[in-house]
């Protein structure tokens, strides 16, 4: 068993799996039960200012998209901050934190965009002894009307003065939640260090319709006849949420600041998968509403078992690994030619890789009256699609031509590395042969 | 002359070299990797899941399921043997239309469970061929142990037992190790030596003395081990059988059916084992099942179960016995044998037919009579010899949930003791409870 101890910003957890502020970490009872079942950490449902507490719909506030065998994909939101008086979490908080010292407990806050209110919300959290605050700049429904979340987190300057008095205010150490409802995620990220940030999280959910009810003609979920657009979280948001953070880990502006990867997280792979692209840790929310909190021992046995495979010896050894392969398409080797390769044995005859490549792609797969499937080295571009469409796990490959071997598309022979930067058909190169 | 099927009396090699191969082979392929993932991504991870209450060791099977479904398959099997160190024989013989995949909500919902037990050996068989052993002992205790019984029970505590830190010595009184792993299950159901391997594998945490041979009441006694080690744990299974109580029932080739599979079990050339023509089995389990499609196997004409009741109380599963009527076997219901007829040898059963009313089991006065070269009897084992002192309770060792017999310092589990059905599974669950309960004992201060 690997040692899974993680420290992130500072905050010690046995394991880098968080639980993200949403439902599950709404109180006291959510989160014991959470730290039972194994999880490192997690930040506290989003508190917001002392007084009245937000309110939340009657009706549902949840929509979702399935695949097969009705797999919950993607899951939309119209749930505000907690709805619960702020004394009775900051009570909970400090209960949960004195009996859990060795887990993270961080608390998500979202108040007015004014210095007081900020202020004044921190004392209150320090009290508590947790190990940090994280600021939700990305909740994109109910709380942006009113000039806070994602009305602040689309706002660089906002981000930025906000976290400063958070860091003026308090010894805590300091996450920015970034909203994804945005054009370019480097830009709040940047606001965040200059703000002084000891780390930014990433994503908030993503505005969006989960479907519509086509008898009522109103979205969904639908209160009183009328809906509304939610957030929208779950596995269908983790490549959106993988590229943001890999942009923000290679942005020489930001390459550096730690990162706590969230979206979509489901496996101990989906984990992996974030943490090579530069976070520190992960947070989980909609896995753990559709499983329940059982589902870290698979994430903690499966990293676990990754980390002795590879030799790692600490979780730190995987952060950012995959960092330096991520470049733009200019870079990429135009002379990396792979072709499709069936494994007759694996191969469930299904037909699937015909039918996707002689219909849509570059009719490079041969079909025999027997349903015998086999590429045509002379037409497959090696694009992919037959992998990516075929039923079998590893039963359709790609296939590397050796350097010197001819291709049998082109007839020419493999060359040597080169990008479009230096091809012929680009016009930029045409132009400095003239 | 060769012979055939067809050839009288109880003879060897009834069939074509091959037949026995093909026979005797896997009754169920291992699933490959890709019929694993997609048998795994059917399971919900649902919660408080029915299949792990109905498992008697409770393994975690949504969580060793998702397991496989995410890749890590040795996890998978890790979160297996941390409850069933004998997760690999249960994967294969645990009558799991009984047990967790009766109760799978895709059994109740589609009449399809998520093939628990198929993905169970996928698991343990990838673990089983990798060295090391997946646990490693507790400083040792130096307390020392003696299990009576290398049967599921016994090897379970065993285990469990070593890993804790204490030294065990199993005796045995038969030659090889494994119980009725060894000596009982249906050879299609563990081919290949599996029993043997599995053995191997578990003693290989160390720690656990072997000691085949020794019997409790002949070489070593109840008082002399406990005289000689800090507790016992009794897991000596139902060394005794039923009679028939029939006349006749000392014909020649009138057995029970334990000794005609343990010898079919020890066979090392199957083609030499003789069987009759026309076998007929009474009683209704497993074991009758076992010992009717086996005899078909190995080539009989006709093998008959009579079972005295209705079917609906048989105790082999539904699954069985469809099992063994696709394997030609007939399965005759409401008749009790009443007479062995034949000269020397067993040559026809004569049954009377059944009633079974409120005030228990009447012969009717009409009877019929089978062909038989053979009769094994399968009407349920009983416990051997127990020594001096023990309580029993319903013919067998009284034991409480933790396995404690009425003496200090002497536990018991499996078939030999009370409580649960008589499984591999349920021996594994209580030997494994018993050892928990014999260190917490031994470790108190
Ligand atoms: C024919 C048959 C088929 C079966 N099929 C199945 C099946 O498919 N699935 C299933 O779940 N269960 C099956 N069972 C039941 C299962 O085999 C038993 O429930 C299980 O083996 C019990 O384990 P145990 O350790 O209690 O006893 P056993 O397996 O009987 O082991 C007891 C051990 O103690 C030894 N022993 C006995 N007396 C002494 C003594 N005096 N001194 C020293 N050692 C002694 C024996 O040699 C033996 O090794 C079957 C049983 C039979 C008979
Ligand atoms: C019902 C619901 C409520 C949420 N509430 C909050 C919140 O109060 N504060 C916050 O920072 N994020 C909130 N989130 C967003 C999650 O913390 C997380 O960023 C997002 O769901 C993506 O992770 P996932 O794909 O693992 O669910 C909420 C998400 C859901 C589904
Ligand atoms: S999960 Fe179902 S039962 Fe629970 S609050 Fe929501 S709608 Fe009600």
């Amino acid at each position: 068993m690997a040692n899974l101890q993680s420290d992130f910003i500072g905050i010690k957890s046995p394991n880098p799996f968080w639980l993200a502020s949403a439902p599950p970490t709404d109180k006291e009872y959510n989160v014991r039960r959470a730290f039972q079942a194994g999880w490192g950490g997690v930040v506290w449902k989003t508190l917001g200012s002392e007084g009245p507490p937000v309110v939340n719909v009657n009706g549902p506030r949840y929509g979702a998209i399935w695949g097969a065998d009705r797999r919950l994909l993607g899951l939309n939101n119209i749930e505000l901050i907690t709805d619960r008086p702020l004394e009775v979490n900051l009570r909970e908080i400090k209960s949960v934190k004195r009996d859990y010292p060795d887990r993270a407990l961080v608390v998500s806050l979202m108040v007015p965009c004014d210095e007081d209110s900020w202020k004044a919300i921190l004392a209150h959290v320090e009290d508590t002894g947790a190990d940090g605050v994280e600021l939700n700049f990305g909740c994109p429904h109910g709380m942006a009307e009113r000039g806070m979340g994602s009305a602040v987190g689309q706002v660089p300057e906002y981000i930025q003065m906000v976290t400063a008095w958070v860091k003026k205010h308090s010894r805590m150490p300091c996450i920015v939640k970034l909203t994804p409802n945005v054009t370019d995620i480097r830009k709040p990220a940047e606001a965040a260090r200059r703000g002084g940030a000891d780390a930014v999280s990433l994503i908030n959910t993503i505005n969006s319709i989960t479907g519509v009810d086509i008898d009522a003609f109103a979205p969904m979920p639908t209160i009183d006849g009328k809906g509304t657009h939610g957030g929208y979280c779950g596995p269908a948001v983790k490549p959106i949420a993988l590229n943001m953070v890999a942009e923000i880990a290679r942005n020489p502006a930001t390459h550096g600041l730690p990162i706590s990867g969230i979206g979509g997280v489901t496996t101990w792979r989906d984990a992996v998968e974030f943490m090579l692209l530069g976070a520190g840790n992960v947070q989980v929310c909609t896995a753990a509403m559709t499983y329940g909190f059982r589902i870290v021992q698979e994430m903690i046995s499966g990293l676990s078992d990754y980390m002795d495979a590879k030799g790692f010896a600490s979780t730190a050894d995987i952060v950012g690994r995959a960092i330096p392969n991520v470049t733009d398409w200019q870079y990429l080797n135009l002379n990396y030619i792979t072709k499709a390769q069936i494994d007759q044995d694996l191969c469930i005859k299904c037909g699937r890789c015909y039918a996707a490549c002689e219909d849509t792609s570059h009719q490079a797969i041969a079909m025999s009256p027997d349903r015998t499937f086999t590429v045509k080295d002379e037409d497959c571009v090696a694009c992919n699609l037959c992998v990516d469409v075929c039923p079998v796990e590893t039963c359709i490959t790609m296939r590397e031509l050796p350097k010197g071997t001819p291709d049998p598309r082109t007839g020419k022979p493999v060359g040597d590395y080169a990008n479009w930067l230096s091809h012929p058909n680009n016009p930029a190169v045409r132009d400095a042969a003239e | 002359m060769s012979t055939s099927q067809l050839t009288p009396g109880v003879v060897p090699g009834r069939l074509p070299a091959e037949a026995y191969c093909r026979n005797f082979a896997d009754l169920e392929a291992p699933l490959g990797p890709h019929e694993a993932r997609v048998a795994a991504d059917r399971c919900y991870f649902c919660h408080d899941a029915p299949c792990v209450t109905a498992c008697p060791t409770a393994i975690d099977i949504p969580l060793f399921i998702r397991q496989i479904a995410t890749g890590t398959p040795e996890a998978a099997a890790r979160t297996i043997f941390s409850q069933n160190i004998l997760g690999g024989m249960c994967a294969r013989v645990c009558p799991t239309e009984q047990l967790c995949e009766q109760v799978c909500v895709r059994e109740v919902a589609e009449g399809k469970p998520v093939e628990i037990a198929r993905l169970q050996r996928h698991a343990t068989d990838i673990l089983m061929a990798k060295a090391p052993h997946p646990f490693s002992r507790a400083p040792a205790t130096g307390k020392r142990v003696a299990v009576v019984g290398a049967g599921p029970a016994g090897l379970a505590a065993a285990h469990r037992l070593a890993m804790l830190g204490h030294e065990v010595t199993i005796f045995d009184a038969r030659p090889k190790p494994g119980g009725l792993n060894e000596y009982g299950i249906a050879s299609y159901k563990a081919p290949g030596d599996f029993a043997q391997q599995e053995v191997d594998w578990l003693l290989s945490i160390g720690g656990i003395t072997l000691d085949c041979g020794k019997a409790l009441g002949r070489e070593v006694t109840l008082d002399g081990l406990r005289a000689s080690h800090d507790a016992v744990f009794l897991g000596m299974g139902l060394a005794g059988v039923n009679a028939l109580r029939a006349e006749g029932e000392d014909l020649q080739h009138v057995r029970p059916a334990v000794d005609f599979i343990a010898a079919l079990r020890q066979a090392e050339d199957l083609a030499s084992l003789p069987v009759g023509r026309d076998v007929v089995v009474v009683g209704g389990g497993m074991t009758a099942i076992d010992a009717a499609v086996q005899a078909k196997l190995l080539g009989a004409e006709t093998a008959t179960i009579v079972y005295r009741r209705g079917q609906e109380k048989m105790s082999a599963s539904r699954h069985e016995q469809d099992h063994a009527t696709s394997h030609g076997v007939r399965i005759i219901c409401n008749a009790a044998p009443v007479k062995v007829h034949g000269n020397g040898t067993v040559r026809e059963v004569e049954f009377a037919y059944t009633a079974d009313g409120p005030g228990g089991l009447t012969l009717l006065p009409e009877t019929f009579r089978l062909k038989a070269d053979q009769l094994f009897t399968a009407i349920g084992q009983r416990l051997g010899d127990v020594p001096e002192g023990l309580a029993l309770a319903e013919g067998k060792i009284a034991i409480d949930a933790s396995g404690r017999t009425s003496l200090a310092g002497v536990w018991a589990g499996g078939d030999c003791a009370t409580g649960g059905e008589d499984l591999t599974v349920t021996a594994v669950a209580q030997g494994r409870d018993a050892a928990i309960d014999i260190h917490a004992a031994l470790m108190r201060p």
